[in-house]
């Protein structure tokens, strides 16, 4: 029937462009995501610019660095009762949320979900509480759990939740509550991004605590303070326990060290964060002490015993890390390439003994005048915080792991599978490695193991098997980037081991949308943020386009356009393909560029005293502007002074080979200062460029939607 | 209109030389845009896409192919032995040739409005929800069921029951654009 063949070939056609735009929507996300790791490399770099050849010559500059080098350490045993005081926070009457006692019941799990479907918030007491019950149970366990489906008949995978409340609503409701029939393995990165992490480890913890044989957790690479900082859970902290926060803050820290590395079912499957590398040793990472690695962002070295103490060094190399989970297949842009590397970048010479002396030095001084800027100023009768390179034959505690076993801990929470054999340096994410089948095959042979699953990195369905099927990556975050960009999912398996995953999508306004709908949706928030960055390099994009106008006719073609674009970039992005949704008003296949760069400009905001190349440059570092504020912000009080911002400013524009003069910085920052008491608030100060997100903003229009889920399992998938 | 008419002359203006240079970029352009959109699907960045996102490709390069029609250009380019993907230095030549000749153009609008009417074999103005399902999955080149769902969500006026297509057309005809 002529007819029928004709509506069906249209219609068809037209889905198929629905699809093309939103493989190119994820495309956007994911490029966006790689450039987004190169800023942090750039992080990095600049640390490592400032060991090289900065040599602080004020108080201010030292106290920078004092930051970016001081040591991290937990607290001892006997600091703990008194830091992590909980039980002298009182709970005031009118306080409607849960209520916690110990020993934890089921019944106190069940309710904290209830109360946080209600939107209730935990108070700080209870917060600390279960954060101290947990560190203790988790001190007893050992690196790699080992557990066996013959205790409860089925285990539950699932992946990355970061912070999505109603993805871990979801499950518990579609899977059913954690009970001793029914088993959970959640496979880290539970924080960071979302609006409800505290909650989502609240309730972990919780479960975990009531039924300690049935429920597992293995540390992500975000369990880690100082990715934290940067990915959102600090400010989440802060935000919601504006006394208690930083006690808070200090208390994970102590529990993310003493979370489990990996899981094994039945002595056959191997669930860990990220990865695994050729070098992956079971062996060493049961035995290593798995609480010295604070974060995996700095690596600390023993020092050494022998050296007198003033001689001894701290070497903290700075691993530049985007630890954000990124979706599947590096791009074009090949990070593949390139021979293995240490993923160390940083290694010492003789010259920075003198600048760490110094530092060192100066900072003793500071500590001993006044403890403001630390976070144990509340205890000034108690021994100050010093550097582990002060004459302490006993200060085990700082005694970091070595090298070699940091490596492998880093290899396991950061690494991603590749579809090439070998194994090389991640230098997309800045540590861990790239690994392939090979890889894969020789690990899971020398330990008799089945298959691995990891999570760690975003999947449009949730889920994906590589390397023949020995690799499962599995991630429980839905609509991870914009509403209805892609799809949760956790697996189940059996005695028999076979995996069979259920997938979901929690939000209930896709579920009433049409796909066409829900693909614009994505669509506009990738092009949003696509546009965003096309602003942030508005000058060199002038550049780029004037080179092409050879007759100076304002006008280049589209094709030349395409090809400047990626030129300035380096996105990797299909351009041509997205022409239609970037430029929408071309005469003859021509475009008039400077009204098109005009337009780009219009729709962020424009501070008018700000010169627009300043804005540009702020667009372009802004996550590790970001960063650094919330370094050097040490108490977490989201104010910086003034100073400190300017002093940041210098080197950061300095390194950056930026060209603004001191004295714009100044204007800039006294525009913003409000209150002109010569402080600046972090917040304000981003926002005033919106580079904040409108995250706590939005919040309340979020969660006044309520959230429905619908869903769609497949399963029966064998393995092999 | 004069700024156009300035840009037209100009372009035209280009002499012998310029035509063939004009037809060799148009051809390298043409190549580019075939690589990109091959691009977007080739998840092992290896220069070859799994068959079946192929038709994707195809359509969303410009082209309306039926099922049967798609698959004959499939089996054009696929490999001696299939195995499951196709490489972009066979697809490429094919497609050049493909947009060249203009083959598989999209259907007109109203050509599209008299398919629906022919199934309106009532004439109403409507076609009823069991009309359409049965047209779609057992005529013609049957839709499966997720892609009957798929139309109904949009095209189903849920009050009535019915698929008001002139309507539906109109709408789907401002989404294209």
């Amino acid at each position: 029937f002529k007819a029928a063949v004709l509506i069906q070939r249209w219609y068809r056609r037209y889905i198929a462009r629905l699809e093309m735009r939103r493989r190119c929507t994820w495309t956007i996300f994911q490029s966006i995501e790689y450039s987004g790791h190169q800023d942090q490399v750039k992080l990095h770099d600049f640390f490592s610019y400032l060991v090289d050849h900065f040599t602080p010559s004020s108080q201010n500059e030292r106290n920078f660095l004092s930051c970016m080098f001081a040591e991290e350490r937990l607290l001892k045993d006997s600091e703990m009762e008194t830091y992590c005081d909980y039980e002298s926070i009182e709970v005031p009457d009118y306080y409607t949320g849960p209520h916690v006692s110990f020993p934890l019941l089921p019944d106190h799990a069940t309710a904290l979900v209830e109360a946080f479907k209600q939107k209730k918030q935990l108070h700080a007491r209870y917060v600390l509480n279960i954060l101290h019950e947990a560190r203790k149970y988790l001190i007893q366990l050992p690196n790699i759990n080992h557990i066996s489906t013959c205790y409860s008949e089925e285990i539950t995978v699932c992946g990355d939740l970061h912070g999505q409340l109603d993805d871990l609503i979801f499950i518990f409701y579609k899977n059913g509550l954690p009970s001793p029939e029914r088993s959970y393995v959640f496979n880290g990165d539970f924080v960071d991004r979302g609006k409800h992490s505290i909650e989502i480890l609240m309730i972990l913890f919780a479960f975990m605590l009531v039924y300690p044989k049935e429920f597992h957790l293995n540390r992500g690479n975000h369990e880690d303070h100082l990715v934290n900082l940067r990915y959102g859970f600090t400010k989440e902290v802060m935000h919601k326990y504006k006394v208690n926060g930083k006690k808070i803050l200090k208390m994970l820290q102590e529990v993310f060290c003493w979370l489990p590395l990996a899981t094994l079912i039945d002595e056959k499957v191997l669930i860990i964060h990220g990865g695994i590398s050729d070098k992956t040793d079971l062996e060493l990472l049961e035995k290593l002490e798995r609480h010295k690695i604070i974060s995996t962002m700095k690596y600390t070295k023993k020092p050494e015993k022998k050296k007198a103490a003033e001689e001894s060094r701290s070497i903290s190399a700075w691993f530049p890390l985007k630890s954000r989970s990124v979706p599947s297949s590096p791009l074009r842009l090949s990070p593949h390439k390139g021979s293995r590397s240490a993923s160390i970048p940083c290694t010492f010479t003789p010259d920075r003994k003198e600048i760490f002396k110094k530092v060192r030095q100066s900072v003793q001084l500071e500590l001993k005048e006044g403890q403001q800027q630390m976070d144990f100023s509340e205890f000034k009768d108690k021994e100050p915080l010093r550097f582990p390179l002060e004459s302490e034959p006993n200060s085990c505690d700082f005694q970091g792991v070595n090298q070699e076993e940091w490596k492998q801990v880093v290899d396991i929470l950061w690494s991603d599978p590749m579809p090439q054999e070998g194994c090389k340096a991640n230098t997309v994410r800045g540590g861990g490695c790239f690994f392939g089948p090979n890889v894969t095959e020789q690990v899971l042979q020398k330990y008799s193991l089945q298959f691995l699953i990891r999570s760690h990195e975003c999947k449009q369905e949730g889920y994906e098997f590589c390397h023949n099927r020995k690799v499962l990556t599995i991630f429980s975050a839905s609509n991870y980037y914009e509403v209805g960009s892609n799809r949760g999912a956790y697996v189940k398996l059996g005695p028999d081991l076979i995996p069979h995953i259920v997938q979901y999508q929690a939000n209930k306004t896709t579920h009433t949308l049409t796909m066409r709908q829900r693909i614009s949706r994505v669509e506009e928030s990738a092009l949003k943020a696509l546009r965003e960055k096309l602003f942030a390099h508005s000058s060199s994009l002038l550049a780029a386009f004037k080179s092409y106008d050879l007759d100076g006719s304002n006008f280049i073609t589209l094709n030349d356009w395409s090809v400047a674009m990626e030129s300035v970039l380096h996105l990797g992005l299909p351009w041509r393909v997205l022409r239609p949704q970037l430029v929408t008003h071309t005469i003859n296949n021509m475009l008039e560029y400077k009204s098109w760069l005009n337009d780009l400009a219009k729709e962020q905001v424009s501070h008018e005293n700000i010169q627009s190349s300043l804005l540009e440059v702020l667009y372009r570092n802004r996550s590790n502007l970001e960063t650094i504020f919330r370094i050097i912000d040490s108490d977490h009080s989201g104010l910086i002074s003034f100073d400190e911002f300017r002093q940041i400013w210098k080197l950061f524009s300095s390194h950056m080979n930026v060209d603004i003069t001191d004295e714009s910085i100044c204007d800039m920052a006294r525009s913003i200062d409000f209150n002109k008491d010569g402080n600046i608030d972090i917040n304000e100060f981003l926002e005033a460029f919106r580079l904040v997100e409108q995250s706590y903003l939005e919040d309340k229009d979020s969660e006044l939607k309520g959230s429905e889920t619908n869903e769609s399992s497949c399963s029966g998938q064998g393995v092999h | 209109i004069l700024l156009l008419h300035w840009i037209l002359v100009f372009n035209a203006v280009d002499g012998n030389n310029g035509e063939s240079l004009q037809a060799k970029a148009g051809l390298l352009e043409l190549q580019k845009k075939i690589k990109e959109a091959f691009e977007v699907f080739d998840h092992e960045a290896n220069d070859t896409v799994d068959v079946r996102e192929i038709g994707t490709i195809i359509r969303s390069l410009g082209c309306c192919p039926s099922e049967g029609e798609l698959h004959d250009l499939i089996a054009e380019v696929e490999e001696e032995e299939p195995t499951g993907y196709i490489r972009l230095e066979k697809f490429l030549p094919m497609m050049v040739k493909v947009l060249s000749e203009r083959r598989y153009r999209p259907i007109p609008e109203d050509l599209l409005l008299q398919a629906f009417e022919v199934l309106d074999s009532a004439k109403e103005g409507f076609l009823t929800k069991e009309e359409l399902v049965k047209y779609m999955t057992e005529e013609g080149e049957p839709f499966t069921e997720e892609e009957m769902e798929e139309m109904l969500s949009a095209a189903l006026d849920p009050e009535t029951n019915t698929i008001q297509y002139r309507d539906y057309l109109a709408m789907m005809v401002i989404d294209e654009n």
